[in-house]
């Protein structure tokens, strides 16, 4: 049990920027060029954390309220779901939403700290983003309904647990299309291709990096490191449903877990290089349409 | 058999999700020729590998999959459109009827007194629901070529029908839709070429200016 949360925290802390660096990698390799090298994010992060603060004088403490938040929110959303076969540390019935609300709390300090800045090109970029998160959550509270209904259990670590894989046998079409959605909000969520370019140096384009355009030094480094994070908590949800097999011993689950995430960055790493990101005013569309199609897997699983 | 037969319905349904969202024709245009192409394998999994069941699949794909398809394209290089304009009532509220028309056939299913052996499969929501789903594109599109495609739903909706009669109805009846729905085809073609050539355009909404 005990040794269990601490390979839990262990995973959480070590292994989100090498996510980084595989999707840089498998973009890398897309365009012809060798990319930097899989523990660049690593590397950056120590950069950033000997890096001094600069702190503009119209912000507050809003300002930097927002980096932190956004560091510890992934930390707890980490310690409610299962990563892959390893149990959830800390477990209660309903604690879905308490999943979700924490990532829209991590999202109000984000944009509040934007604002605080004072410029309009943050303010830009935190409407584009809570439009679209305000879009997106009706999807993934929909995935949640159809895993509690698959599973019968209201807490992440029953819903994602040891029944999945009866799960799929019995609702196999409408835990593939939960699948499809969850990995739709996994992109949107984390500003991936092809709903933001993570990469773009356009401010007129930017949603996400617009929000976090003054932060510096270790308030950027923080950023970072729970961005990494956030990716990470959400690729879990997708990893434990695409292989719901548990190999009964700790090192065994833990390598499944591991070879997942992998695959899931090298995937993401294949989205971002074949498709070009959509218009904005196709995004609303698109993410009602996942919303849509995330109602209909709810209607298979309750026929 | 089940598993195949609900897996591909579901497909079925989720190209219906994209052709009633999708702007670009060419995108339209493949996503119903992938399911009429996914369409042509169900006879062989419902009735099994017999020659009456592979000569339907064979000619559901042949048609539906490939030569219908490839028609279309050469009508839209012909006139060189590649883009939908916005349908009457907007892509969202476009979806969200799918949506509705989609959950209602599932509804609507359970209440119908159907043969024991169809009671909780898909076959009949995925008919009725590509049926609506065809409507809607008919309807609230622009685009002649678009009313097309939805009129090809259409069609695809009644052979889900029709594959669950396909023991009980002999051969000739089969054969007569297909031709049926090729002679359309062509009779389209030609009428939407001709517009085109006489005004220009595609869109239906200019052609009822001819009054003045």
């Amino acid at each position: 049990m005990i040794v269990g949360t601490i390979l839990h925290l262990l995973l959480l802390f070590l292994l989100p920027p090498l996510l980084l660096g595989v999707i840089g990698k498998t973009k890398a390799l897309f365009g012809g060029r060798v990319g930097a090298p899989f523990l660049q994010p690593y590397y950056d992060l120590a950069k950033l954390f000997r890096k001094g603060f600069v702190f503009s004088d119209t912000t507050t403490w809003v300002f930097s309220a927002g980096p932190a938040v956004g560091l510890a929110v992934p930390v707890l959303a980490a310690l409610l779901i299962p990563f892959g076969g390893l149990a959830a540390p800390i477990s209660f019935s309903g604690d879905l939403i308490l999943f979700v609300y924490l990532f829209a709390l991590a999202r109000f300090f984000t944009v509040a700290s934007a604002l605080d800045t004072g410029s309009s090109f943050e303010g830009m970029g935190g409407a584009r983003e809570v439009t679209f998160s305000c879009l997106v959550e009706p999807t993934i509270l929909f995935a949640f309904i159809v895993l509690v209904r698959v599973s019968g259990s209201l807490s992440l670590g029953g819903m994602f647990g040891p029944d999945l894989r009866e799960g799929w046998t019995m609702g196999g079409a409408a835990l593939g299309l939960i699948l499809v959605c969850l990995f739709v909000v996994l992109l949107v969520e984390n500003c991936r291709i092809p709903f933001d370019d993570p990469n773009t140096h356009l401010e007129l384009t930017m949603i996400h990096e617009v929000m976090v355009l003054d932060h510096s030094g270790p308030a950027f480094g923080m950023i970072l490191y729970g961005a990494a994070m956030k990716l990470f908590v959400l690729g879990a949800l997708v990893v434990r449903l695409a292989l719901p097999w548990q190999t009964g011993s700790l090192p065994g689950d833990a390598a499944l877990f591991i070879a997942g995430m992998l695959l899931l960055a090298v995937l993401i790493g294949v989205v971002e290089s074949v498709m070009a990101r959509l218009r904005l005013v196709r995004i609303p569309q698109v993410l009602i349409g996942t919303t849509l199609i995330s109602v209909f897997a709810l209607v298979l699983v309750l026929r | 058999m089940h598993e195949v037969n609900n897996l591909l319905l579901l497909l079925v349904i989720l190209l219906n999700f994209f052709t009633l969202g999708s702007a670009r024709l060419g995108a339209c245009i493949r996503a119903v020729a992938i399911q009429g192409a996914i369409l042509s394998f169900l006879p062989v999994t419902v009735h099994g590998v017999n020659p009456h069941a592979l000569f339907l699949s064979a000619g559901a794909l042949a048609l539906k999959g490939l030569f219908i398809p490839w028609l279309l394209f050469r009508a839209i290089r012909e006139v060189r459109i590649r883009r939908e304009v916005e349908p009457l009532i907007g892509y969202v509220p476009t979806l969200l009827l799918g949506a509705l028309t989609t959950a209602g056939s599932f509804i609507f299913s359970d209440f119908l007194p159907l043969v024991e052996e169809h009671h909780g499969t898909l076959f009949i929501p995925t008919a009725l629901a590509t049926l609506f789903t065809g409507f809607l594109l008919l309807i609230t599109r622009r685009k002649a070529i678009t009313q097309v495609l939805g009129y090809l739903m259409l069609e695809n909706g009644i052979f889900v029908f029709g594959i669950l009669l396909s023991a009980a109805m002999p051969l000739m009846v089969e054969a007569g839709v297909l031709l049926d729905l090729l002679v359309a085809i062509f009779v389209m073609g030609i009428v939407l070429n001709h517009i085109n050539r006489e005004f220009s355009t595609l869109n239906t909404e200019r052609l009822s200016a001819l009054r003045e």
